[in-house]
């Protein structure tokens, strides 16, 4: 733990040790995220990858501060250029939101108020973190929108947001997000309601906030390809657990987790054979409440065995020089094989109960 | 369009349909060539000059499909891809008359059914069906499945004519149940009880649940985690081959829409901008649009840089542009695209493209 150091160079610009988010639920806790620990550097991008419920949109509205349900419990660390950002009071948090660390989302359309152009709304929040005439702040919106590729920005703003596309709106929101310059934006499924070709654009340009910006970014993503294409480093996520974190050339390369493998192998591939079968992962995630005792993953793995049935869940594991998965197999001295290509076949698990609320009717797919 | 799938070769000069454009051009020989030259390659499905205008305040009006021609034979895979707003999903409700087009022409297994009513419309519904997008929504939640199943099967006469027998039904959910790997224990419960890719497979059974001929999938795994995702494009395939099934699947997805499709049509604002079997088009693209998108794909692999493929976003279909609808985003668009508006024709065999400066091959 840093909590005492001063921000320096050195330290990371995010430093996440177990973080636990628990919701009541029947009288009792519901732990959603369990035990994330992360770190993310000046300047990286790092992916938070996971399926629905894998909790990796719970995990960033909790360093943000945004988890008011009543009853929730938060746990564990987050130091934020040295800062703890778990149990920071709202006051000193709202010093910190839009000035040091932004957050877009995945629906533009939601996060902006429909009564004011887009311009009023970027100005606003420029005014309420730095003391700027309606005039400059202007300025500096109408800057902001043209670097982020809004075509004719000046006009643009003084839209409002029904008016202008998807990609615009997106393009807005960063803008809005970036505005006060911060050193971390988290950007929640920020290209998940766009077009692709859009989507490719909208990556580009948060590929582009590192050296024009100097940002670091938490892209929380479903799409292996979205992180493929986007991020330094992935950490993988399932049922709230992470099942892998590494550099995303080596867990993309040789997948230290069996889910990280059979979910990259379920994704049909665009080019090379098209396979007879897709191979998919029998069953669906655990409901929190239904999460296994030991690895969350075990009811659908392939390599299921008794080691992974029992409590507690298998720590991580190093795989790599800075790849960790957390599976039992590399500790056992039975690590997967790099990653197969195309045509790679996941046989049925050898357990057929998944502890979904039915009884495995997806197994037989 | 093109004709068969399974012979390419005698498609581009035989069959005069391969010259239907959806332009102005393609309006005067349309309606001599509805009758099906053969009755062992007849299409399925065919589509002439279709358009669907929806009228706007203020006189405007927007034509979510504009003029389009194709021909879905029995038994393939019609991949329908497209990005938001290209009309994909209006073609699909409106070749299963859910929506009503404005103008154009729907046969189905040879009879137009573009004008006819509800009522002599109900016998053809048996053989054609939809399967949705949100498969919460188009499940009734204060119904059990059993229920939600059998309804189909007491609205519609059995094969002799006559009403189905309750231990008809019965029978029949059962074989459903079987065929899309569902216990049987299924039919008690109700929709919220099940995941979604659970309730996709209940939307599947619902749809074969009168044996149909033509399948509409608008989506069908769009809302689905990956892993589930793949469990259902693999009970779509199966279905397909177990019971010879014909699908139009609507997706926005590439690389699920290669796996399952036999030929894909790459819609544009509205029209078809490029068709041909599958690879074909997705591997060697001759329109800029279809590159463009499938340059755009995130691939899970990691790789040199690509750079966005197209700037810009796609224009709003109220004001449609002028010329090649693509112009205002193509990389390559010339003086001639701006004006003139190109149809679809042929560039290989059974592949057309509606552009002025198709790609070469690679």
């Amino acid at each position: 733990m840093h909590a005492d150091t001063m921000p320096s160079p050195a330290l990371p610009l995010l430093d996440v040790r177990n973080l636990c988010v628990s919701f009541p639920s029947g009288g009792r806790l519901i732990p959603i995220v369990e035990n994330v620990s992360f770190t993310l550097a000046e300047q990286e991008i790092l992916g938070l990858v996971g399926e629905s419920g894998s909790g990796k949109s719970v995990t960033a509205m909790a360093l943000m501060g945004l988890i008011d349900s009543p009853g929730v419990v938060i746990t564990g660390s987050a130091l934020f250029r040295g800062q703890e950002l778990v149990g920071l009071p709202q006051k000193q948090l709202r010093r910190l939101r839009g000035r040091q660390i932004a957050m877009i989302f995945q629906d533009p359309m939601t996060a902006f108020t429909p009564v004011y152009t887009i311009g009023w709304q970027i100005d606003e929040q420029i005014r309420a973190h730095e003391k700027l005439s309606r005039k400059q702040a202007r300025a500096r919106t109408v800057q902001l929108l043209g670097e982020m590729g809004v075509p004719d920005p000046a006009r643009t703003a003084d839209r409002y947001p029904h008016q202008l596309s998807g990609g615009l709106r997106q393009r807005a929101m960063i803008a809005m997000a970036l505005s006060c310059n911060p050193a971390l934006l988290i950007a929640d499924e920020p290209t998940t309601a766009l077009d692709v070709t859009v989507q490719a654009q909208i990556l580009d340009l948060i590929r582009n906030l590192r050296t024009s910006h100097g940002s670091s970014v938490l892209l929380i993503t479903h799409d292996m390809g979205v992180v493929a294409e986007t991020c330094d480093a992935t950490l993988v996520l399932y049922s709230g657990r992470v099942a892998e974190t590494g550099p995303t050339a080596d867990v993309f390369a040789r997948p230290g987790h069996p889910y990280t493998t059979a979910l990259l192998a379920s994704i049909p591939p665009l080019y090379g054979a098209r396979p007879d079968r897709l191979p998919a992962i029998a069953g669906a995630p655990p409901a929190p409440l239904h999460r296994p005792a030991g690895c969350a993953f075990g009811p659908r793995c392939q390599f299921v065995h008794t080691p992974c049935l029992a409590a507690p869940p298998p720590a991580l594991f190093a795989v790599g020089p800075s790849q960790a998965a957390a599976c039992v197999l590399p500790a056992e001295g039975t690590p997967l094989p790099p990653r197969l290509t195309e045509g790679a076949v996941v046989t049925a698990p050898v357990s057929s109960q998944p502890p979904a609320q039915f009884s495995s009717p997806e197994a037989q797919s | 369009m093109t004709g068969s799938p399974s012979s390419p070769a005698d498609q581009s000069s035989a069959d005069p349909v391969a010259q239907t454009a959806h332009g102005p051009s393609g309006h005067a020989n349309a309606k001599t060539m509805l009758r099906p030259t053969d009755t062992a390659t007849a299409p399925l499905l065919s589509v002439r000059d279709l358009s669907k205008t929806y009228d706007l305040p203020r006189g405007q009006s927007l034509k979510a499909v504009d003029g389009i021609s194709l021909d879905v034979m029995p038994g393939e895979v019609l991949g329908l891809v497209g990005e938001s707003g290209c009309g994909k999903s209006t073609l699909g409700r409106c070749l299963l008359r859910l929506t009503d087009a404005t103008s154009g022409q729907i046969l189905f297994e040879g009879q137009d059914i573009t004008r006819l009513s509800e009522r002599a419309l109900r016998p053809l519904r048996q053989r054609m069906q939809m399967v949705f997008q949100d498969s919460y929504a188009s499940l009734n939640p204060r119904r059990r499945i059993g229920d939600l199943l059998a309804e189909p099967l007491k609205v519609h006469p059995g094969p002799d004519g006559r009403k189905r027998t309750p231990a008809v039904i019965t029978g029949r959910l059962h074989d459903l149940m079987e065929l899309v790997s569902l216990p049987v224990t299924a039919l008690d419960r109700y929709p919220h009880e099940f995941s979604g890719g659970q309730r996709q497979r209940i939307n599947i059974a619902r749809a074969l649940a009168l044996s149909p001929r033509l399948v509409v999938a608008d989506e069908p795994v769009s809302a689905l985690d990956v892993s589930v995702q793949a469990q259902i494009v693999n009970l779509f395939a199966d279905l397909q081959a177990q019971l010879g099934l014909t699908y139009v699947f609507v997706a926005h997805d590439l690389a699920v829409v290669r796996q399952i499709s036999t030929r894909v049509a790459v819609m544009y604002l509205g029209a078809i901008v490029e068709i041909g079997e599958t690879d074909d088009v997705l591997h060697h693209p001759a329109h800029p649009y279809t590159a463009a998108l499938t340059q755009a794909v995130p691939r899970p692999e990691v790789g040199a840089l690509r750079h966005p493929p197209l700037r810009g976003d796609i224009p709003s279909p109220v004001a449609r542009p002028s010329g090649c609808r693509f112009h205002t985003r193509c990389p390559a668009v010339e003086d001639r695209c701006r004006t003139e508006e190109p149809t679809l024709q042929p560039v290989r065999s059974g592949h057309d493209v509606a552009c002025h400066f198709p790609l070469a091959a690679n």
